[in-house]
C-alpha cells in the first residue's frame, strides 16, 4: 500500500485515455462494419426486402462464428491477423483489431434485432407509396429503428469497455492493463480500486448518454 | 378502371399450395366506392394487395386503366403506385415523424420540391381536419386521428385510386362513421375510385355503391348494394345482411303463422316512403298490425321489411294482397321464418 495515488495519477490518466481511445476507435470501426452487416441480414432474410438465401446464410454463419468465440480466445487466435494489419501484436492499436472483430458481429446482431422491430406494416405502406428498396432502408427502416439502435449500441459500447480491459493481456494498455499490472500482480489495491471506480463511472456515463440520445431519437 | 381477370394467388406452404384468391373476376368502375366483404381468411387483403402488386398474381391479370400490372417494369410500377393510395387497419404511420412529415412522406419519396410539399400537405391536412395537429406525433393521436393522417398521406400524391384494408376495423362505431364520411367526401370531391375491404356489413351499407362477397378466395356474389341487401342469394351474403338488417322473425310470431295471416312486406327502391299499408287499411275492410320489422337507408333511399298481420275477411285479405303486390314485395311468412 505504499504507492501514492497522486504520484500514479499521470499513469492513471494515460490509461483512461487509452481505454477511451480503444473503445471509441473500436466502436467506430465496429459500427462501420456491423451496421451495414446488420442491415444486410435484415433485407436478405426470408421475406426481406431483397430476399437472398445464400447471402443471408453466409453472413449469418460468419456472424455466428465470431459471436461464439470468447473474447480472450479471439484475442490470441487472431494475433497473426493483428500483426498483419497493424504491424505489431502489442499495444493499443493492436488491441483495436480483436476488439473490432469481437464487436462488429455483435453490433450487426444488435442492429438486426432493432431493424426487425420496425413494424412491417410501415415498410409495406412505403412500398405501396412507390418507395425504392433503398428509400425504404434509409428513410423508413433506419430512422424508425434509430432510437432502438442507439440503445443497443450503448450495450455494445459497454461491452467494449469490458473487453478493452481484457485487451490489457496483450499489452493493449488502458485501465484494465493498469488494474492487472498493479492491482493483480503487485497487490496494490488502491490502484485496483481507482481503476474500477473509473470504469464504473465510464459505464454510467456511456449509459446515460445512450439513454438520452435514444429518447431524443424517438422523435426525428 | 380496376379489373381482375381470372386472378388466382396461391401461397406455397410446406409443400402444399393454398389459393388465397381463386379465379376472381371483378370490375371496379371509375369513381365508385366498391366494397369487398368476407369473413377472416376469405382472401380480402390478398385481393387488394394484388391491385398495387404488393402481391403478384399466380395466374390471371390485374388491369388498371387497361394496363396489365404484372407486365410493367419495376420503375413504372413505382410510378403507378404513386397514383394508388392505400390505408390500413393499423394505420402504419412513421412513429418518429410528425403528422406533417408523415403526410409529406410520399411526396418526399417522389422528390417533390419543399415548397410544393408544404403547400400540398397543409391543403390535405385541412381537408381531413387535422391542420391543428400538424406538429403532433402519431403516439399523441387517437385512432380516428391516426386514420385521418393515413388518409391524408394516401391522398398526398393525388391518386386516382384509394385502397382501404379494414380501415375502420380498429375504431369505435362513432369514429368509424366519421372516417366513412370522410371517405365519402374524398370520393365526392376528388372523384377517386375507392376499394374498401371490410368484414363489417355496416361499412358496406354506409358508403358502398357495389359490393362483392368473398369466401375461400372466391367471389361468391357481387352486385349493387340494393340488390344484395334486398335479395341476398348466397348463404354467406345472407349472413352478412342479417348482421345489419335483422330480419329474423321472433319465435313468438312464427308460432302463430299457421293460424293467422302473417306477411313480410319488403320495401325497396323508395317504395317505403309510400304509405302503402295505411292505404290498404283505408281502402279495404281489414286491419293491419305491424308485428315486427326494420326500415333503414341504403344509398339514401329507405329500405327494409315489415312483418305485418292482416285481420279480416278471407276474400277481403286476398284482394288487399293483390293490391299490395303491385307496389311492393310481399310474401307469406312460413313457419321456418323465410
Ligand atoms: N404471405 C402469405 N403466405 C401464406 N399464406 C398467406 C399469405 N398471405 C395470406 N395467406 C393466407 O391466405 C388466406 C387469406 O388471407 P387474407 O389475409 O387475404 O384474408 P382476409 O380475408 O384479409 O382475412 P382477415 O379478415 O382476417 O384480414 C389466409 O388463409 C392466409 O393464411
Ligand atoms: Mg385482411
Amino acid at each position: 500500500m505504499d504507492v501514492n495515488i497522486i504520484e500514479m495519477w499521470p499513469r492513471i490518466a494515460e490509461a483512461t485515455n487509452e481505454t477511451l481511445l480503444m473503445v471509441f476507435i473500436s466502436l467506430a470501426l465496429a459500427c462501420l462494419i456491423g451496421i451495414p452487416l446488420g442491415i444486410a441480414l435484415v433485407v436478405t432474410r426470408e421475406g426481406g426486402l431483397i430476399e437472398n438465401g445464400p447471402v443471408f446464410n453466409v453472413l449469418n454463419v460468419i456472424v455466428n462464428i465470431f459471436r461464439s468465440v470468447p473474447f480472450i480466445i479471439l484475442l490470441v487466435a487472431i494475433l497473426p491477423v493483428t500483426r498483419f494489419i497493424v504491424g505489431t501484436s502489442i499495444g493499443t492499436a493492436a488491441a483495436v483489431v480483436p476488439l473490432v472483430f469481437f464487436s462488429a458481429p455483435f453490433v450487426a446482431r444488435l442492429v438486426e434485432s432493432s431493424l426487425l422491430e420496425v413494424n412491417t406494416g410501415v415498410v409495406e405502406a412505403a412500398q405501396a407509396m412507390g418507395a425504392t428498396n433503398w428509400q425504404i432502408i434509409y428513410r423508413v427502416l433506419i430512422p424508425e429503428a434509430l432510437s432502438s439502435i442507439t440503445l443497443n449500441l450503448t450495450i455494445a459500447t459497454i461491452g467494449l469497455v469490458g473487453a478493452s480491459a481484457m485487451a490489457g493481456f496483450v499489452g493493449g494498455g488502458g485501465l484494465g492493463d493498469l488494474a492487472i499490472a498493479y492491482g493483480y500482480q503487485r497487490f496494490e489495491t488502491d490502484i485496483m480500486i481507482v481503476t474500477v471506480v473509473l470504469l464504473v463511472v465510464l459505464v454510467q456515463f456511456v449509459q446515460m448518454i445512450g439513454n438520452f440520445l435514444s429518447k431524443k431519437l424517438r422523435r426525428l | 378502371m380496376i379489373r381482375f381477370d381470372q386472378v388466382t394467388k396461391s401461397f406455397d406452404h410446406e409443400g402444399t399450395s393454398f389459393k388465397a384468391v381463386n379465379q376472381v373476376d371483378l370490375e371496379v368502375q371509375k369513381g365508385e366506392i366498391f366494397g369487398v366483404i368476407g369473413f377472416s381468411g376469405a382472401g380480402k387483403s390478398t385481393l387488394v394487395r394484388l391491385v398495387n402488386q404488393l402481391e403478384r398474381p399466380s395466374s390471371g391479370k390485374v388491369l388498371i386503366d387497361g394496363q396489365d400490372m404484372s407486365q410493367v417494369s419495376s420503375g413504372k410500377l413505382r410510378s403507378i403506385r404513386r397514383g394508388i393510395g392505400m390505408i390500413f387497419q393499423h394505420f402504419n404511420l412513421l412513429e418518429t415523424k410528425t403528422v406533417f412529415h408523415n403526410v409529406a412522406f410520399p411526396l418526399t419519396l417522389a422528390g417533390a420540391p419543399k415548397r410544393k410539399v408544404k403547400e400540398r400537405v397543409n391543403e390535405i391536412l385541412e381537408f381531413v381536419g387535422l391542420s391543428d395537429r400538424a406538429n403532433h406525433y402519431p403516439d399523441q393521436l387517437s385512432g380516428g386521428q391516426k386514420q385521418r393522417v393515413g388518409i391524408a398521406r394516401a391522398l398526398a400524391t393525388s391518386p386516382s385510386i384509394l385502397l382501404c384494408d379494414e380501415a375502420t376495423s380498429a375504431l369505435d362505431p362513432e369514429t368509424t362513421k366519421s372516417i366513412l364520411n370522410l371517405l365519402k367526401k374524398v370520393r365526392d370531391e376528388y372523384n377517386i375510385t375507392i376499394l374498401i375491404i371490410t368484414h363489417e356489413m355496416n361499412v358496406i351499407k354506409e358508403i358502398c355503391d357495389r359490393v362483392a362477397v368473398m369466401e375461400d378466395g372466391k367471389v361468391v356474389e357481387a352486385g349493387s348494394i340494393f340488390n344484395l341487401f334486398s335479395q341476398p342469394k348466397h348463404p354467406t351474403t345472407q349472413k352478412f345482411v342479417q348482421t345489419v338488417m335483422n330480419d329474423e322473425i321472433p319465435k313468438s310470431i312464427l308460432d302463430q303463422v299457421e293460424t293467422r295471416y302473417i306477411y313480410r312486406v319488403t320495401f325497396t327502391d323508395g317504395s317505403a316512403s309510400q304509405p302503402v299499408l295505411s292505404n290498404v287499411a283505408k281502402q279495404f275492410d281489414l286491419e293491419v298490425n305491424v308485428l315486427y320489422g326494420q326500415i333503414t337507408e341504403l344509398q339514401d333511399s329507405p329500405f327494409g321489411n315489415l312483418i305485418v298481420e292482416f285481420q279480416g275477411d278471407d276474400d277481403e285479405i286476398q284482394r288487399a294482397l293483390e293490391y299490395i303486390k303491385q307496389q311492393v314485395i310481399i310474401q307469406e311468412v312460413k313457419s321456418d321464418g323465410r
